[in-house]
């Protein structure tokens, strides 16, 4: 057993024997179930940093998205010197770190493909670097160019028609959360040695493929670890040795993240779960006297906002498919223990009260794990944020824990890990809504009019009969998952090789779970496809060629999103079903595969790829996100279409079912006590059904209407709202989305 | 007790119709041709889904977990009251499993004739709450708007409030229309002598119904009546004896309030 003097204090002999945060955390974190009333607000440095950092953000708009971005120096944990806020407030940063030199400049990150980097340097007027260019594309090798090396023909064909969709194939895959609380807890020494006495025993007998490839690994993270503590040196940090008070632990632990954030460029980029763990410093330094409660708000805000700060050079073509610059930096709060003690404490308070400390925010993503067994005023704290500022979601613990137990952070938006011990693949979407669509014509492009599929013998018949369509939609999905899996083992493989996660994989443990997240998109419009197909008369209208490229739909049909049976129950048959097919397949490094019904905001471009459904949905409309029943679907209210997404097995969609709503305040109650008790009394609800993921907003149509003509008000510059599992500022999306914002708004009808 | 309901929609996350969340029933059916009704659809009497009592008591009840200590189901209409027979069936289910009850109505169908009122107290006995609307205290000025008089309206409020039982009283306040100084006095003055008024409440006049008036074909009879300021609406509460709780900024958008009216 080791032990530190920076241990004082602490209780546990688990964790000290091995690496093991959560038995420190579950030793020595003291649970809260007061009220709000103990927060403390906004210290002046506090203002005056985040003054200067929104009008840094005002610049950026006014640049066009992008502040300033390197050309000339490739990312690393040492490539920058350290970078602040403002040179002349620098001594008010009481957390301190930037990807780059200077705030909100993008860094060059090619790894994940030189074309992507650079394009990003283009787009925005800046001229990429011939020698960098020479490098990555004549010396050295990108996970991009790798992957389109070894892709077959197939593969291509579904990729361009977008039947498979979204793949982390040109850029970095992200999702891996690291443990960055290790950082604080036992300083980088303690963990470079414990990756030794791995890398020690790894191989000794057989040096079979699988063997070197992890003692090649292992280096690199031992080389990220002494990385890291070059990185923090150059900030004036000495991050060898555990953290002593609670400064240094939320230091460190952001030093961690930084770490991860300068190395990849990963779709998403999550921070995890830190506040009841940073908590507990926090008591520490109260108990002894020496942090009082407006110094822990300052720390926790400062920590915020640099969560706020985090960028990545990207696309246009990205941008188009996660609109609004996400980045994912998902901090989680709340649950509830393995022993049933609520792990609510002071410090998820303070992170939430962020909000109106220093107004509304897209980023990081705040996520309530949510329960009904929380204590009540931490619920309605969380409700009262929600209705103030529309910018945190809610996933259900009591389904989330019995599978990932009480120590797993979200690392995306609404996918969970369990923390330090597990990493995911990052698979993305194959869209079924499509592949009824190849089925109903023999695998022929609705859209593009070429063979994609396997040329099955396709519909030809002027009305469709349900056990016809049935068929040939397994077939064409058993085709889909195949080609799906393999073209994920692919991408997968190549991301390990030229793009290895060594600083987060350095903080989590080298025996380590891996999932093969794979994707839902399109999931109402094949539910009330088949509905209609079933319970009404859908007429294929074919084109000269006898494509089918719109159908006409004669009689009612159930639609999922009513609470009703005989559509719901075609969601969670479809669901089973993919499911069924996607395990039946290899997945890379003996990957556990799991799904997911969670679209974010490419749901408009799937939807413009994808051709007339059954359903009556048109041409080249936005699917509807997520899990979220189509719109004009849900003619009952809010609760029934929450009824009919809660009941799709989480079980079956580990990786996460996300469903976004919008509440008009009015209809939520008469003033802001009744809105708050009547808000936990939906989730409590919706929660205790099993549903797995709620979005909330709450504002009215017409606020959204006048700022997506008014965007230059004040008042909309923080605009944040939630779309399907993260949350954007609704000035930075594009026009087409924010008419699909509005058209799915407010659940307050008439 | 096989009496059928007709229908005309549902709501499931209604929260303003009576206390907590509440799974809200629209009946179809109203006799009142109230000038500033936002549910014109719902007047006629002889169309709507039609529902036994137990069947729909199954369908709604599946949102008990969504109700807690406060909420339950709120039938509304059209006008509720034209269908009690079916309602109470569907109340008495209701209590059965312990679900507060509440019935938002404008009284027009009531009446003292003993019969009825028999039916009533049938009815008045599983009804948790009663929400009622009071358009004018002045009859001849209730006629005009309404087409009827009220007299039977302030009846209801006196019998229930005679029997104990709980109601909230609201007003829709249009603008030079119904919310003369006299007016809301007399409103003031009717509330204070009933014994049971948990609640009063301003529903301000808005025009979100109006595209329905043109759907159906029908003349709009208040083309120039416009929605109350945030004063008018605060001077009428302030006649009421109305205070309200903290209100917070969020943004603005329709309120379903008046849904029931």
């Amino acid at each position: 057993m080791v032990n530190f003097e920076q241990w004082d204090g602490f209780e546990g002999r688990l964790w000290k024997e091995e690496i093991n945060v959560r038995d420190f955390i579950q030793n020595n974190y003291t649970p809260y179930d007061g009220d709000e009333k103990f927060l403390a607000p906004a210290t002046e440095a506090t203002d005056k940093l985040w003054g200067a950092l929104q009008k840094l953000q005002k610049e950026e708009r006014a640049k066009g998205g992008v502040l300033d971005m390197d050309t000339d120096i490739v990312a690393s944990l040492t490539s920058h010197g350290p970078g602040y806020i403002d040179e002349s407030l620098k001594d008010l940063e009481k957390v301190v770190g930037l990807q780059t030199d200077k705030p909100l400049k993008r860094a060059f990150m090619p790894y994940g493909g030189i074309q992507m980097a650079e394009k990003s340097l283009t787009e925005y007027g800046y001229t990429p670097n011939p020698e960098l260019h020479k490098i990555f594309t004549v010396y050295h090798k990108t996970h991009n160019q790798a992957v389109f090396d070894a892709y077959t023909p197939e593969m291509r064909a579904a990729r361009k028609n977008k039947i498979i969709t979204g793949l982390p194939d040109t850029y970095g895959r992200g999702r891996i959360v690291g443990d960055y609380r290790r950082v604080a807890l036992y300083g980088i020494d303690h963990l470079i040695e414990c990756k030794e006495a791995d890398k020690a025993v790894c191989g000794s007998g057989s040096m079979k493929g699988e063997v070197i490839r992890l003692r090649e690994e292992l280096q690199e993270q031992i080389n990220a670890l002494k990385g890291m503590k070059e990185m923090a040196a150059l900030y004036g940090f000495d991050i060898s040795k555990p953290a002593t008070n609670a400064r240094e632990a939320v230091q460190w632990t952001y030093f961690g993240y930084l770490a991860a954030i300068k190395t990849q460029n990963g779709a998403a980029m999550s921070i995890g779960r830190v506040c009841t763990f940073l908590d507990i410093y926090i008591e520490r330094d109260m108990a002894k006297g020496i942090l009082s409660e407006t110094e822990a708000q300052e720390l926790i805000d400062h920590m915020v906002l640099k969560f706020r700060m985090v960028k990545f050079a990207r696309c246009e073509s990205y941008n188009q498919l996660f609109s609004g610059d996400p980045v994912w930096a998902t901090i989680d709060l709340a649950g509830i223990g393995v022993d049933g003690r609520s792990m609510v404490t002071k410090t998820d308070y303070r992170v939430l009260h962020t909000l109106e400390n220093m107004g509304p925010s897209p980023e990081p993503n705040i996520t309530v794990l949510y329960s009904s067994a929380l204590p009540e005023a931490f619920k309605k704290y969380a409700a009262y944020i929600s209705i103030t500022t529309s910018s945190i979601q809610y996933e259900n613990d009591d389904v989330m824990k019995p599978i990932w137990g009480d120590d797993y952070a979200i690392c995306c938006c609404v996918s969970a890990t369990q923390t330090g011990k597990e990493m995911q693949f990052f698979g993305a979407r194959a869209n079924l809504a499509k592949c009824l669509l190849y089925a109903i014509n023999g695998g022929v492009d609705e859209k593009n009019k070429v063979q994609v599929g396997p040329k099955y013998q396709p519909i030809t018949s002027e009305y469709l009969d349900y056990d016809e369509v049935m068929d040939k939609y397994d077939a064409m999905l058993d085709w889909l998952a195949d080609i799906y899996v393999n073209t994920l083992n692919l991408i997968q493989y190549m991301h390990d090789k030229y793009y290895y996660e060594a600083a987060q994989m350095a903080l989590i443990d080298t025996d380590v779970r891996r999932t093969f997240a794979t994707g839902i998109a399109g999931f109402s419009h094949v539910i009330d496809s088949l509905s209609a197909i079933k319970y009404a008369k859908v007429q294929v209208i074919r084109d000269e060629n006898g494509l089918a490229v719109d159908y006409k739909i004669d009689g009612d049909f159930p639609r999922y999103g009513n609470d009703d049976d005989r559509a719901d129950e075609i969601g969670v048959w479809l669901l089973r079903t993919f499911l069924a097919k996607i395990k039946k397949h290899h997945t890379y490094r003996r990957s556990e595969p799991t799904t997911s019904i969670l679209t974010i905001t490419s749901n408009v471009v799937y939807g413009k790829a994808t051709g007339a459904m059954p359903d009556g949905r048109p041409a080249g409309a936005p699917l509807s996100p997520g899990a979220n029943p189509a719109y004009g679907a849900e003619t009952n209210g809010l609760l029934a279409s929450l009824n009919s997404v809660a009941k799709i097995p989480y079980e079956w969609a580990l990786d996460g079912i996300s469903n976004t709503q919008t509440i008009n305040p009015d209809a939520l109650g008469h003033d802001v006590e009744e809105q708050k008790k009547n808000l936990v009394q939906a989730m409590d609800g919706y929660f205790n059904q099993g549903a797995h993921h709620l979005n909330v907003n709450v504002f009215g149509i017409d606020k959204l209407k006048d700022a997506m003509e008014h965007p230059e008000k004040e008042e909309y510059a923080n605009f944040t709202i939630r779309v399907s599992g993260y949350a954007v500022k609704f000035i930075d999306l594009t026009r087409e989305q924010q008419l699909d914002v509005i058209s799915r708004t407010c659940h307050a009808s008439l | 007790m096989s009496t059928k309901g007709f229908i005309h929609s549902f709501e499931s996350f209604a929260l303003v119709d009576g206390p907590g969340v509440r799974y809200c029933v629209f009946l179809q059916g109203c006799k009142m041709r109230c000038k500033y009704c936002h549910n014109p659809e719902t007047w006629a009497c002889d169309c709507g889904e039609e529902w036994t009592a137990e069947d729909l008591f199954k369908k709604v009840f599946r949102y008990k977990n969504y109700w807690g200590k406060d909420g339950g189901i709120t039938v509304s209409g059209g006008e509720a009251l034209l269908q009690l027979d079916f309602v109470t069936e569907f109340f008495r289910l209701a209590k059965a499993k312990g679900v507060h009850t509440t019935l938002d109505t404008s009284a027009n169908p009531f009446s003292m004739d003993p019969e009825y009122l028999a039916r009533f107290d049938q009815l008045m006995e599983v009804t948790d709450l009663f929400m009622l609307d009071i358009k004018e205290m002045d009859d001849e000025k209730h006629k005009a708007l309404t087409g009827h008089s009220n007299a039977n309206i302030l009846a209801m409020a006196q019998y229930l409030s005679d029997h104990g039982k709980e109601m909230w009283i609201r007003h829709v306040l249009v603008p030079d229309l119904t919310d003369d100084e006299k007016g809301l006095q007399d409103l003031a003055a009717f509330v204070r002598s009933l014994k049971t008024v948990s609640r009063v409440e301003i529903l301000p006049y808005h025009t979100l119904g109006l595209f329905k008036w043109e759907n159906l074909g029908i003349d709009y009879p208040l083309k120039d009546a416009r929605v109350p300021t945030e004063d008018e609406v605060k001077r009428a509460e302030a006649i009421l004896g109305i205070e309200k709780g903290e209100t917070v900024q969020t943004a603005d958008c329709d309120s379903d309030a008046l849904k029931g009216c």
